[in-house]
Order: C-alpha cells, then sequence, then structure tokens
C-alpha cells in the first residue's frame, strides 16, 4: 500500500497500518525496538495495550522508503509468533441503522468519524482508525461494530 | 410592513396548490437572496424539524380482550414492564423502562420501534381473579396491527434550546449526553438549533395546544405544554431562551409512523432512551412571526455545564453559539475542546423537507392553536420535606 504521509515529500515512503497480537511471553521482549534498530522501519504506535503478563494488542504503522523492508520486518515479527493482522476494515459501520447523529465522533481522538459540514452525514475514514472501539459504546444506535 | 396572513388564506393556498413553504433552513438563504420583504411576502409557511434523543416518550396501548378476559395488573412486554394500573387491558409503556432480561440494551423504546417495525411483541401478563376478569395470566405475541389503539404520548419533547455537556473531573463520566472524556476533552450538544421548532417560534406565537404537528413520521399534535416547559429563562437579545426552556407534550398514532424517524437507543452505562423525528409548520402570519424564522445557528447561545458535578445546580463554565459548535471545536476556559451533536441536523433537515412536501402536496393542513403555551413559567425543584413542612397554617 502506497499512502501519502503529512509534511514530507512522501512520493516513495510505504507505509503499512497493521495489528499486533502479541503473546504474553513476547510482551516483555524489546520487539519493537528490534524492529527500528535491526530492520530500520520507521514506527508509529497508534494504539497500544500491554501489560505485564496479558496478552498485548497494538496498533502500529510502518514506514519505509524500502517496501521489502517492512516486509522482511513481518517475517521477523511472524517468526516470533506475533499474529498480524490488516486493520483497515475492522470497524463496521451499519448504514441502514446509524442515523448521522455524531455521537461516535465525540469519543473518537483520531478523527477517523467526522460529520460532513454540508451533508451533515457521518464519514468514516478507516484510514485514520486506530482501532480504541470506543464509537461502539458511543453508537446510541448500536450499528458499529468490530470484525474479529 | 403591515402586511399580515391567516391560517384559512393559508390553507386555501395549499388546496390550490398555490402555497410557498420552505424550510428553517431555506429560508435564511433566500432572504439573503431575494431580500428580506421580498422573501416575507412570498413565504406563507416554515418548516422545522428535529431528531435526538427525548427520554420522556412513551405509548397508550390496547390490546382487546381475550377470552376469558383478564384485569392485566401486571404486563411485560418483550420483558420490559408497563404500566397497567389503569382499565383492564390498557397500559403505558415508557420510553426508558428496562428489560428485565437485557437489562440496559434493551428497553421500552425497542418495544416500540419493534410495534413500529411490525415485529410480533411477547405479551405477558399476571393479575388477580375477578367475577369480571376470571383469568390469571395471559402470555401471547402481538403485532400493532392487531392492536386497537397504540399511540405516542409524549410528556415532554421538542426542547427549546438545551445545553452543552462537558467534564472537568478526572474520570470518564456515562452521561444522556454520551460518554465525556476527564479534563474537558470533548464536549456534546443537542439540538437541531436553526431548524429547531420551538427555537423558530421562540414566544409560541403559532405553536400552542392543538397545533398538527409532524411526529414520528405520521400526523400528530400538540395537546399540553411539556413537562418542566419554562419559558422564563434568561433570553439572548432575540429572544432565544439561553438553555432549555420551552417544551411540548405531543401524541400521535404510533400505528402509521415509521421507524425511520423513531429509533430506540442505548446510552452506554446510563440507559435507553428515544430518538423521536417531529416537525413543527410555523405559518407566516405576521412580520414578527417572520423574523423569528431567520434565526441562525450563531444567533442561539447555550450554556456549558459541567456534568461532572452530580448535583441539581452544576456549574456553568461558559456560553457559546449553536455555529461554534458546529464547527468543531469550543475554548472554554482557554482550552480548545472537540464538540460533537448527539442529535441528528442531517435527519432534522430531511423531517423538515417531508414535513414541506406534505404541505406542498396538500396533504398537510395547518391549524390554529385551540389554546396557546405559557408564556412565564418556571421550573421547581423537588426538597425533602416532612409532612409538618407542608403544613399550612391558617
Amino acid at each position: 500500500m502506497k499512502r501519502d504521509v503529512k509534511g514530507k515529500n512522501q512520493k516513495d515512503v510505504f507505509t503499512k497500518r497493521v495489528m499486533l497480537t502479541f503473546s504474553r511471553r513476547l510482551v516483555s521482549k524489546p520487539v519493537m525496538y528490534r524492529l527500528i534498530k535491526e530492520y530500520d522501519i520507521a514506527i508509529n504506535i497508534l494504539f497500544a495495550k500491554v501489560l505485564p503478563n496479558e496478552t498485548g494488542k497494538l496498533v502500529v504503522e510502518f514506514s519505509s522508503t524500502d517496501e521489502k523492508k517492512i516486509q522482511k520486518g513481518f517475517s521477523f515479527l511472524k517468526s516470533l509468533g506475533v499474529k498480524i493482522e490488516p486493520i483497515s476494515k475492522e470497524i463496521i459501520r451499519d448504514e441502514e441503522n446509524c442515523i448521522d447523529c455524531g455521537a461516535c465522533t465525540s469519543v473518537c481522538r483520531s478523527q477517523a468519524l467526522s460529520i460532513d459540514k454540508e451533508t451533515f452525514e457521518l464519514i468514516f475514514d478507516s484510514n485514520r482508525c486506530v482501532l480504541c472501539e470506543m464509537c461502539i459504546h458511543a453508537c446510541p444506535m448500536r450499528a458499529i461494530s468490530i470484525t474479529f | 410592513m403591515g402586511f399580515e396572513r391567516t391560517i384559512e388564506e393559508i390553507n386555501e393556498k395549499i388546496r390550490s396548490g398555490k402555497v410557498v413553504v420552505v424550510t428553517a433552513e431555506e429560508i435564511i438563504q433566500m432572504a439573503e437572496r431575494d431580500g428580506y420583504d421580498n422573501t416575507f411576502k412570498k413565504v406563507d409557511v416554515v418548516t422545522t424539524g428535529t431528531f435526538g434523543p427525548m427520554c420522556s416518550s412513551g405509548a397508550f396501548i390496547n390490546f382487546g380482550h381475550s377470552d376469558p378476559p383478564i384485569k392485566m395488573q401486571k404486563v411485560w412486554l418483550n420483558d420490559v414492564p408497563a404500566y397497567g394500573g389503569i382499565a383492564a387491558v390498557d397500559v403505558y409503556i415508557g420510553a426508558t423502562e428496562l428489560s428485565e432480561t437485557k437489562g440496559f440494551e434493551y428497553g421500552g423504546a425497542h418495544v416500540i420501534e419493534d410495534l413500529i417495525s411490525d415485529k410480533p411483541v411477547k405479551l405477558k401478563a399476571i393479575s388477580y381473579v375477578t367475577d369480571c376478569y376470571p383469568r390469571r395470566e395471559i402470555e401471547t405475541y402481538i403485532n400493532r396491527k392487531m392492536l386497537n389503539q397504540a399511540y405516542l404520548f409524549n410528556p415532554r419533547n421538542a426542547y427549546q434550546n438545551y445545553v452543552v455537556a462537558v467534564n472537568t473531573s478526572d474520570r470518564t463520566i456515562y452521561t444522556y449526553m454520551g460518554i465525556l472524556f476527564p479534563k474537558m476533552a470533548n464536549a456534546t450538544y443537542c439540538s437541531a438549533g436553526q431548524l429547531s421548532p420551538l427555537i423558530n417560534d421562540p414566544f409560541y406565537d403559532t405553536i400552542g395546544i392543538g397545533t398538527k404537528i409532524f411526529l414520528g413520521g405520521a400526523q400528530g399534535f400538540i395537546v399540553w405544554e411539556g413537562t418542566q416547559h419554562a419559558p422564563s429563562v434568561a433570553r439572548n437579545e432575540r429572544g432565544i431562551p439561553i438553555g432549555g426552556a420551552g417544551t411540548i407534550a405531543v401524541i400521535g398514532d404510533l400505528k402509521t409512523m415509521s421507524r425511520r424517524y423513531i429509533r430506540a437507543a442505548v446510552f452506554e452505562r446510563y440507559g435507553v432512551s428515544i430518538y423521536i423525528g417531529l416537525g413543527i409548520p410555523i405559518p407566516i402570519l405576521n412580520e414578527k412571526i417572520f423574523k423569528n424564522v431567520l434565526v441562525r445557528d450563531e444567533d442561539i447561545h447555550v450554556p456549558v455545564i459541567d456534568y461532572s458535578v452530580g448535583r441539581r445546580k452544576r456549574p456553568v463554565l461558559g456560553i457559546v453559539n449553536y455555529k461554534q459548535l458546529r464547527s468543531g471545536s469550543i475554548t472554554i476556559r482557554g482550552k480548545e475542546i472537540k464538540t460533537a451533536p448527539i442529535s441528528s441536523y442531517k435527519m432534522a433537515r430531511e423531517i423538515a423537507q417531508e414535513l414541506k412536501t406534505w404541505i406542498l402536496n396538500g396533504k398537510f393542513f395547518l391549524t390554529n392553536y385551540v389554546h396557546p403555551l405559557p408564556k412565564e413559567q418556571n421550573v421547581k425543584s423537588l426538597d425533602i420535606n416532612t409532612i409538618d413542612d407542608l403544613e399550612v397554617e391558617v
């Protein structure tokens, strides 16, 4: 996937946004450090739930000018037993049941959910979503769900 | 300009297909484009709309009699208790009543939505036995077609303005204004603003008891002042109340309503509510009424309230307007706060458009009210009294 990242001339930067699930055993290991140091990948942690002795979850954006480096990084993670899932389609908005009220936008810190200023329709930009799941609880219509 | 119209003249124009109707949003642009005088002379009716959570809602239902008959003393619809302390097979199901099996995720509002969606609903009732009503219990399924009467009777709808909710505490709080993050990280508001019915007729010049309205996709009526109707709250220079003020009690036939405009809602860790689609036509009878419908979001001021204070009187942290709120952020105590609506402006627009279409197509005629709403009144509060406190000294 090729995506423009704000603020730079990003023609040749490749980014991939994934959710990583770590086993309890791995939570104590410096995995991100090795990705940066040994695989030369720029890492942006968008969401993290890492607690001692619990399965860890991270939503991470990987960027590099060399797409192969990202692939090698993924191979490294897989070799450790980290589960890698693409995230773009995880949050599902049930358009049939959505009333475009905007209650979900109040809890969306990443601004993936917003109300269009002209049409007043709800907009969901999955690229911005960090899977915090707050919108699921905030939706009065129970029209937002997550696919797991 | 001494120009005036009557409702009878407007209805004649509806009949002859010559009526000019625009929404409360459209009239703002129209007055800018065509000029104030032209717009006033041209437009007969302005339609308003709102679609937000209105807890004080519910439905009266009459089931008809079973054989042998029962006096329904305790009644449940899909496990949600309904009030049966009226005649044998009449009940009232309140929107916020919770399911005894599903808790916060299902309530009276969902029963009402299911009935409007033509879904079957489980009816269970138990009772004491009398000569008139020998049956002790009943369990059956109903849908709205089988009911004798089913009508919404909402004691308080269409609040004239409301508040902005924030949370200054250190923990997230869960409210009927949505989830509020600590340290004022977000703010929520709930009004159709410039499209809102009572904002467009701030002194109730045309809206009163007997006014015919759009309610849940059907034609309904205003039947009384709403509970907590408080027209005497402070108003701005345009006469718009700063905060919740006037309210209306409304009635409408559930059997002809549409699910698009009546939706059950769950507010996380708060409970069940119901989104009510409501629209009121405002006949442009004179210039004062015309001036009032030109109200814009920036003319409507609303207090920012700290919902972390669990008391009757909560601190007011500032006053903002709806234009600022809809821009996406407000500044309170030097802090920029992200804002978000709880009511649907898109649906409010749709309701105003729908009502406009009804009038243009000759399906909806306007009414004179039969009695005005109170114009001076405050909300009373409840104190903890002993019987002696209430003894009147003679």
